[in-house]
């Protein structure tokens, strides 16, 4: 068991690994052809996968449901709401569901006038929880936070137009911490991020990071 | 008085010597390097005639005797060398040389053989005027074996690579490797014996990146140490989900964190969920398991997209301590504002080597702060030598 649970992985991992890290520097058709079958797999697993993803949703929300958790009603909205995605989904606008997708359908307005919306309503809060977040900043309590403070007003002011009504130099100040300190720091980060990721990759590659498989050893 | 005479005799000559066409030299066809096969590159020297007003006219047949095709006319004063410094380099001599890369196929799409040699015809033409090139010359399209634009990358690779591994070896070696301290990582005992001893969940929350992404395999890896730990305190471990392969991966971790720590009994599978697929579904349902639920602590782990500073702050108004960790830069500062603690770039990656204190995976730590100093002393020098006008640095490093 522990051959099938420990060393296949590891070894696919390893073969694998290694395989699409050469595959990067190997223009040869071979190489993308073996490229394009490594994202094919990747999407025909996906695929399969997003029935345990549905499955654990649902899964979810009916043990809520049967336990009469608190906020159980919800959980009523979540079949509702795919109940009849997937019926208009499958009902296709009239033609079945194995012919090519119909245009303006059910399906369609619902996650045009239903789904994006939604989604846009939740994004919209952004706004208001940026002001908060900013508030609790931007106190000038400690020398770095009055630093942030002074940068920030500053940027704000570069940005729009009354900035450089007040001074021309607010957007030249402004392009400048932007472009140069903000850059650099942005740089830094990305520096660090690249090496992190190859030494996490190498670990992965080469089976010393197995947390992923569950369990150390 | 006598420059003016010698310059009224030389004035018929002009027309004739703007007429003058002269045909291109080292007219030649060759398999393009570094690419698929895709393509044949054809150079030749810039004549002294190029000009806005004259073309180069470039005919193609897949045999010597023809039927020849034109495939291409082109400005003279256009088409360089030096215009593909991926393939060709810094080489002075790029910018004096003209360069055309064809595809075969898309001129023969019924050739089969996808390693035909084809024949290529140079004109040098200005309105009427056609002068062509005698030499005809032959290439064929192959696909090269190994990209030597990206040969930088590649030594870089594997320097880094050895390093790495020269470090983990000599952790297992010598284990009492110094570690500089992370906060965010020396709080995450803290937030969970606050969850245990309030009674509340921990709420652990992936990014939306999938497993494919190596900030996703960091974050498993972190959450497979907080698991274990979760378990041996006996607290409750929520995690939440928007990829169905993170999903799998998470409940497996999960339940083996659990079986390690001698508590199988403790390991919900109800616990590990999706909570939806798309971004902003995605928020409202974790928003909502935060103020329904009310986590003692809250983990974002993972790469974090706009919706990071809509779950932290709705995480900050629950009361709850939060442990961010992601390597999205932009997002970086919403986590510092919101969070307690927020694990910055690589250390999201470091992570679980800090929490484990395994020699092994702590050597690779060490590699990375060599990285990052040798990093600093060739972009110091790198950008004394720019100063001075010596550039070679920046195509040393440069990636194509």
């Amino acid at each position: 068991m522990s051959f099938l649970r420990r060393t296949v992985p590891l070894a696919i991992a390893f073969t694998v690994g290694v395989l699409m890290a050469f595959q990067y520097f190997v223009p040869h058709p071979h190489s993308k052809a073996f490229l394009e079958l490594m994202t094919r797999w990747d999407r025909i697993i996906a695929g399969f996968a997003v029935f345990i993803g549905i499955y654990s949703l649902f899964h979810l929300h009916w043990t809520r449901i049967r336990r009469k958790a608190a906020g159980w009603g919800y959980s009523i909205f979540v079949f509702l709401g795919a109940g009849i995605t997937i019926a208009f989904g499958l009902y296709n606008g009239g033609e079945a569901f194995w012919h090519d997708k119909k245009e303006d359908t059910m399906f369609d307005w619902l996650f045009l006038y239903v789904q994006v919306p939604a989604g846009a309503t939740i994004f919209s809060i952004l706004a208001f929880f940026m002001a908060s977040a900013a508030y609790r900043t931007f106190r000038a309590r400690t020398v770095e936070s009055t630093v942030l403070l002074i940068a920030a007003i500053i940027v704000m002011l570069g940005r729009v137009p009354v900035g450089a009504l007040i001074s021309p130099y607010i957007p030249v100040v402004a392009d400048w911490i932007m472009g140069v300190p903000n850059l650099a720091a942005k740089r830094g980060i990305l520096l660090g991020v690249s090496l992190g990721a190859i030494a996490t990759s190498i670990k992965i590659i080469f089976g010393v990071e197995r947390q992923y498989l569950g369990g150390g050893d | 008085m006598i420059t003016v005479v010698a310059g009224l005799m030389l004035l018929p000559l002009i027309p004739l010597q703007a007429g003058e066409l002269i045909p291109p030299k080292s007219f030649k066809a060759y398999d393009t390097p570094n690419d698929g096969g895709e393509s044949i590159s054809l150079v030749w020297r810039a004549s002294p005639s190029d000009s806005p007003e004259v073309d180069y006219v470039l005919h193609m047949a897949n045999s010597p005797e023809g039927p020849w095709q034109e495939v291409m006319r082109v400005r003279s004063n256009t088409y360089y060398k030096n215009s593909a410094l991926e393939r060709f380099g810094f080489r002075k001599r790029n910018k004096d040389t003209h360069l055309l890369q064809i595809d075969p196929r898309r001129h023969f799409s019924s050739d089969k053989n996808r390693k035909a040699l084809y024949y290529f015809k140079l004109a040098i033409a200005r309105g009427e005027e056609f002068i062509p090139v005698e030499k005809v010359v032959s290439g064929r399209a192959r696909g090269n074996w190994f990209n030597t634009a990206k040969l930088n990358n590649f030594i870089i690779m594997i320097a880094f690579s050895g390093v790495v591994l020269f470090f983990i070896i000599h952790a297992r070696r010598n284990p009492k490797l110094f570690l500089r301290k992370i906060s965010g990582l020396d709080a995450v005992d803290e937030a969970l014996g606050r969850a245990t001893e309030m009674g509340r969940p921990v709420l652990f929350v992936h990014g939306l990146t999938g497993m494919g992404s190596i900030s996703t395999m960091a974050s498993v890896n972190i959450l497979s140490r907080i698991a274990n730990r979760i378990a041996e305190y006996d607290a409750e471990l929520k995690v939440v989900n928007n990829d169905p392969i993170v999903l799998s991966v998470s409940q497996e971790v999960v339940k083996e964190a659990y079986l390690e720590a001698g508590r199988p009994d403790a390991y919900n599978q109800d616990n590990v969920v999706m909570v939806a697929s798309e971004q902003f579904p995605y928020v409202a349902a974790v928003g909502g398991i935060m103020t329904r639920e009310r986590p003692a602590a809250n983990f974002f782990m993972g790469y974090f997209y706009a919706e990071s500073l809509i779950l932290a702050e709705t995480g900050a108004s629950t009361g709850a301590i939060q442990i961010a960790g992601t390597d999205s830069y932009t997002q970086l500062p919403f986590f510092i504002t919101t969070c307690d603690y927020t694990l910055m770039g690589e250390e999201l990656y470091a992570a679980s080597a800090y929490l484990s204190r395994e020699p092994m995976l702590l050597g690779s730590l060490r590699a990375q702060d060599l990285g990052k100093a040798a990093i600093i002393v060739i972009l110091f020098f790198g950008t004394a030598l720019s100063s001075f006008g010596i550039g070679f640095i920046s195509q040393v490093f440069r990636a194509f």
